[in-house]
């Protein structure tokens, strides 16, 4: 101890000193105090509001819960397209900390291929910020098993199982009921315009082909949300509400399934098309067009590999030919010109004209030939239409005139949609003079309206339209739009769509639609000249139609002229419209098949083959048109 | 009449065991409301409360023993403390272990230590030495020469780089000259010159890291999700508490893991949100009562070096208090200040109690001065 310091130092002094000091210390400390206090204080009660409703944003999330997608089946009560449960590997680009390393190590603990890694470098570019991105899809269960046993080492890809849309009867259909796909950016962006965008909020894909795409809405469905209590890493600890999805529609289609299996075969090795009609309401019994590919490749994102193929393919299956496909109506077209003509008294029932092969305007050089090269001899409006004799509808078309015609096809619906349930139609072309006017600057040659008489010129129609407008025919006047969809399931109960009747087309005469169809009976009955007597002999039902066969280059879809195919784009497109029974018509068939040969010998057997088949499984109830 | 209240019960049984029974009872409220909150905090986490009950038993162990010893003891090994520690903390900077970012540790085979947590005490202890040696109030040489003995320690750990605790040895050591008397026209002086070195500070001294926390402090929400994502959480935290809080266990912020470091440096974040506004103005009159206690036995002890030294033990863990709250509500930047006897942490804990341990020393160990 020192103690002689501490002898002389003045204690008192020191310890009120010191004791000063602590007063003021105690006095800081009371100041950091009411600080910290009122610090507090504006925290938890000025600004309570405020910070609970931050936490509660923290910690509660509002998930989308995407809607069950309708089922579709075909009026026989077959499911065309369901719902099922797929495990697929997914990626959210955003939570990936190394997305090349990830790729590369899971490469090769799954084994995907180099094509799969580079499908999904294109899907990463193309998707929404946050979504996960398919990396796999499809995967087996020892693949599942092995993913889940190494899933810690792959922060932001899982393994997600959820319901993916499969088409059972696979190419049979595509054309008809489309498929579904990703939803991408441009489909977003109909969706934010269409104020759908938080319904498709936890929707993957959206219908891009068919009935998929155009009964979307239906099918849809109204999104369900989930709201979630969620810790920092965004994993769900529990569910404080839930809001059911309600699923879509389950929806019905006028469609026979197995009918249109037949003309699948049928069809096999041509570029074609079929449609079948129930005349009763429009309903769509059968609509195929011929190739066709595989819808669920779609579903899953399809390789660009295998969509370069479809895409190229010089048989253009990505094409729906029974509603984009642009032929010349040829001579299926007759039996509408000469109830024109009968009309209008152009021609009468009992008029008759020699054909010697040839038609001669006065002062035009080149005369107009009939497909028999002799002629066929006398012949008046039914024996023309029974044997497809082209002089008569040469002069019928010079007397009635283009304005005429294009008139009154325009009622018969050429040269328009014909308003299906489908998105992928072409309008075709009726000309007229302002039509040529308008596309050519040319005027309107009186040789036009000559071709145009036989179903050639710019005269081009789908066969779906060529469908249509026989409806009309055999209903004398009563159309009806064609319609895909038959109805939708509530409840198990079929809620039936109402058919969709446009304005009538009336005749002076109504007598002259039973000589346009008598004739149509002809071109199939007649024993001796209907040019379908052999096509649709010894069948069990009457049935009626018209053939055409139409000299073609190749349908009109801007092809590029190919040497090497020119051979074979030579040859004629066969067509046929028929219809049955005659005298109480229940379907109508067309048939369109590209460089095919005549359309009585190609087209009419394969309409004889649907009718067959209608015909023989009516008995068991699936064709009542209520 | 403090005195003659004491003297009233020379002979209890905590006299004689160097007690202060309040200052315990204080403490262990402090220390049992730390393992309820770290039992929230840590997720239920029974491991965590056995290791940290294990810790506190330790560090009352220390301060019952060190509460033994007689501060004129503390006095004569003052200086030996404060050499020693300075060489560990100039080994530290030159063979310690890297951690976080910061070379803060000697790895001594079986253990590593912190030599920053023996200079807590060695700084307050060796200014308080030197200053005591003279008259009070000091005079302007002395100051210096104390300033320099608290600012050699303070610049060697805010290099590893440990921000927290070189602002609490520069605490401790100004605590010491502040209460020895220092004029207000050197405080002033002192505080000027110190606020014309902030700028070298930031320039020369600081990290890159630690310019960020500072930055991050003046505006958090420039980076929500990165540096600015724990002072926004832990506001969000404090602020949804409160009056009333959300209730033990219930703190959404905590238990769905929005805070960071809970159970550790953000513990009152975690307090704040389950007990509310209610629970903050009674611990704060917990840790008020402690640090009046504490000053108490200051003003009562007979002897310069004890009454600095007392001061500065209770000052500075106020400091300790105001820095941890003050960072986690949004009023300081965020450094790395537990919050003492509540917060998750071995060695901290131990340099506390080890403080208040002289603490307790010095306030009843009177009989052994007055014997003179």
């Amino acid at each position: 101890m020192p103690p002689k310091r501490i002898t002389i130092r003045d204690h008192t002094s020191e310890a009120n000193l010191f004791a000063r000091r602590t007063v003021i210390a105690l006095l800081g400390i009371a100041a950091l105090i009411v600080t910290l206090v009122s610090n507090l204080y504006y925290l938890q009660v000025t600004k309570y509001t405020d910070y609970q409703t931050r936490s509660n944003g923290n910690r509660i999330k509002v998930l989308p819960v995407a809607p069950n997608r309708g089922l579709i089946y075909d009026r026989n009560g077959l499911l065309l397209a369901e719902n099922r449960p797929t495990f697929s590997l997914e990626v959210i680009p955003e939570q990936v900390a190394n997305l090349d390393a990830s790729l590369e190590s899971l490469q090769q603990l799954l084994s995907l291929s180099d094509d799969d890694i580079s499908d999904f470098r294109d899907e990463l570019k193309s998707q929404r910020r946050f979504r996960p991105v398919n990396l796999k899809a499809r995967l087996s269960h020892e693949e599942v098993a092995l993913f889940s046993a190494h899933q810690h080492k792959y922060p932001g890809i899982s393994v997600e199982a959820r319901l993916t849309r499969h088409y059972p009867y696979g190419d049979t259909l595509t054309h008809l009921l489309g498929y579904v796909s990703r939803i991408n950016k441009k489909d977003l962006q109909k969706l934010n315009e269409a104020g759908q965008a938080d319904n498709y909020a936890a929707t993957y894909n959206i219908g891009k082909l068919g009935v998929e795409k155009f009964h979307e809405s239906k099918l849809h469905g109204q999104v369900g949300y989930q709201e979630v209590e969620v810790n920092n890493q965004g994993r769900i600890i529990r569910t404080l509400k839930f809001q059911p999805p309600v699923p879509g529609d389950d929806l019905v289609l006028n469609v026979d399934v197995r009918l249109q299996q037949v003309i699948q075969q049928s069809l096999q090795g041509y570029r074609g098309s079929v449609v079948a009609i129930d005349p009763r309401n429009g309903g769509v019994l059968a609509l195929y067009s011929n190739p066709s590919y595989n819808p669920n490749l779609f579903v899953h994102g399809i390789s660009s590999k295998e969509y370069q193929k479809l895409l190229q393919s010089r048989d253009r299956p990505l094409i729906n030919r029974a509603t984009q496909g642009q032929y010349p109506p040829a001579s299926t077209v007759k039996p509408h010109l000469a109830l024109l003509g009968l009309e209008l008294g152009v021609i009468t029932e009992e008029t008759r004209m020699f054909d010697r092969g040839t038609y001669k305007l006065k002062n035009v050089e080149r005369p107009w030939r009939d497909w028999k090269k002799w002629g066929h001899g006398w012949v008046d409006v039914r024996k023309s239409i029974e044997v497809s004799c082209d002089v008569f509808f040469y002069d019928l078309a010079y007397k009635t005139g283009i304005d005429n015609i294009s008139d009154m096809m325009s009622q018969f619906g050429f040269g328009d949609y014909t308003g299906i349930d489908l998105y992928e139609e072409s309008a075709a072309n009726m000309p007229s003079r302002g039509w040529k006017r308008a596309r050519y600057n040319e005027p309107w040659y009186i040789g036009d309206t000559i071709s145009v008489g036989i179903g050639q010129s710019y005269w081009t129609t789908t066969p779906l339209q060529l469908a249509k407008s026989v409806t009309t025919l055999v209903n004398r006047g009563v159309r009806f739009v064609p319609q895909i969809l038959r109805g939708h399931y509530i409840d198990n109960k079929l809620h039936q769509a109402a058919p969709k009747e446009l304005q009538p087309i009336t005749l002076n005469s109504p007598r002259n639609w039973q000589v346009v169809l008598d004739a149509m009976y002809g071109t199939v009955n007649n024993p001796e000249h209907g040019t379908a007597r052999h096509a649709f002999k010894d069948t069990s039902y009457t049935s009626a139609g018209k053939t055409g066969t139409a000299q073609v280059i190749s349908i009109a879809m801007d092809e590029e002229y190919d040497e090497e195919t020119i051979a074979d784009h030579h040859k004629d497109n066969a067509m046929y419209i028929g219809y049955a029974p005659y005298d109480a018509p229940e379907i109508v068939v067309t048939v369109a098949m590209e460089n095919a040969g005549g359309g009585s010998s190609q087209a009419a057997p394969i309409a004889r083959k649907v009718m067959d088949y209608y015909f023989a499984n009516k008995e068991n109830g699936n064709y009542a048109a209520q | 009449m403090l005195r003659s209240k004491l003297e009233a019960n020379p002979n209890s049984i905590w006299q004689r065991m160097h007690i202060d029974l309040p200052l315990l009872l204080g403490l262990l409220l402090l220390m049992g409301t730390g393992l309820v909150v770290i039992y929230s905090a840590g997720g239920k986490d029974m491991d965590l409360i056995i290791r940290q009950g294990i810790r506190l038993v330790v560090a009352l162990g220390v301060m019952i023993l060190l509460a033994q010893i007689p501060p004129l003891a503390y006095r004569r090994l003052s200086i030996h403390f404060y050499v020693i520690g300075v060489l560990m903390l100039v080994a530290v900077l030159l063979v310690g272990t890297v951690g976080k970012g910061a070379q803060r540790w000697l790895d001594l085979g079986f253990m590593q230590f912190q030599p920053s947590e023996v200079m807590k005490l060695a700084v307050p202890m060796m200014v308080a030495w030197y200053i005591s040696r003279f008259n009070l109030p000091p005079r302007i040489l002395h100051i210096v020469a104390g300033f320099g003995l608290m600012a050699v320690p303070t610049l060697l750990v805010a290099k590893q780089p440990d921000l927290g605790t070189s602002l609490l040895l520069a605490s401790a050591g100004l605590f010491v000259l502040f209460l020895a008397g220092t004029s207000w026209k050197i405080i002033g002086t002192i505080a000027a010159l110190g606020s014309a070195f902030a700028p070298i500070m930031w320039m020369f001294l600081m990290k890159d890291y630690q310019k960020q926390r500072v930055l991050t402090f003046l505006n958090p929400e420039s980076d929500p999700l990165g540096a600015g994502y724990h002072i926004i959480q832990s506001k969000i935290a404090i602020g949804s508490g409160g009056i009333p809080g959300k209730g033990w266990l219930q703190g959404t912020q905590s238990q769905l893991e929005f805070l960071p470091e809970r159970h550790t440096d953000f513990i009152f974040s975690v307090f704040s949100e389950e007990f509310g506004f209610t629970g903050i103005v009674l611990l704060l009159t917990l840790y008020a009562f402690i640090v009046v206690r504490g000053m108490i036995i200051a003003m009562r002890a007979q002897e310069a070096y004890s009454k600095l030294l007392a001061g500065s033990i209770t000052l500075t863990f106020f400091i300790y208090v105001f820095v941890n709250m003050g960072m986690v509500s949004g009023l300081l930047p965020v450094v790395g200040v537990p919050l003492p006897l509540i917060s998750y942490g071995g060695t901290s804990m131990v340099t506390l109690l080890a403080g208040f341990g002289i603490l307790m020393g010095i306030g009843t160990q009177k009989r052994l001065l007055s014997r003179e």
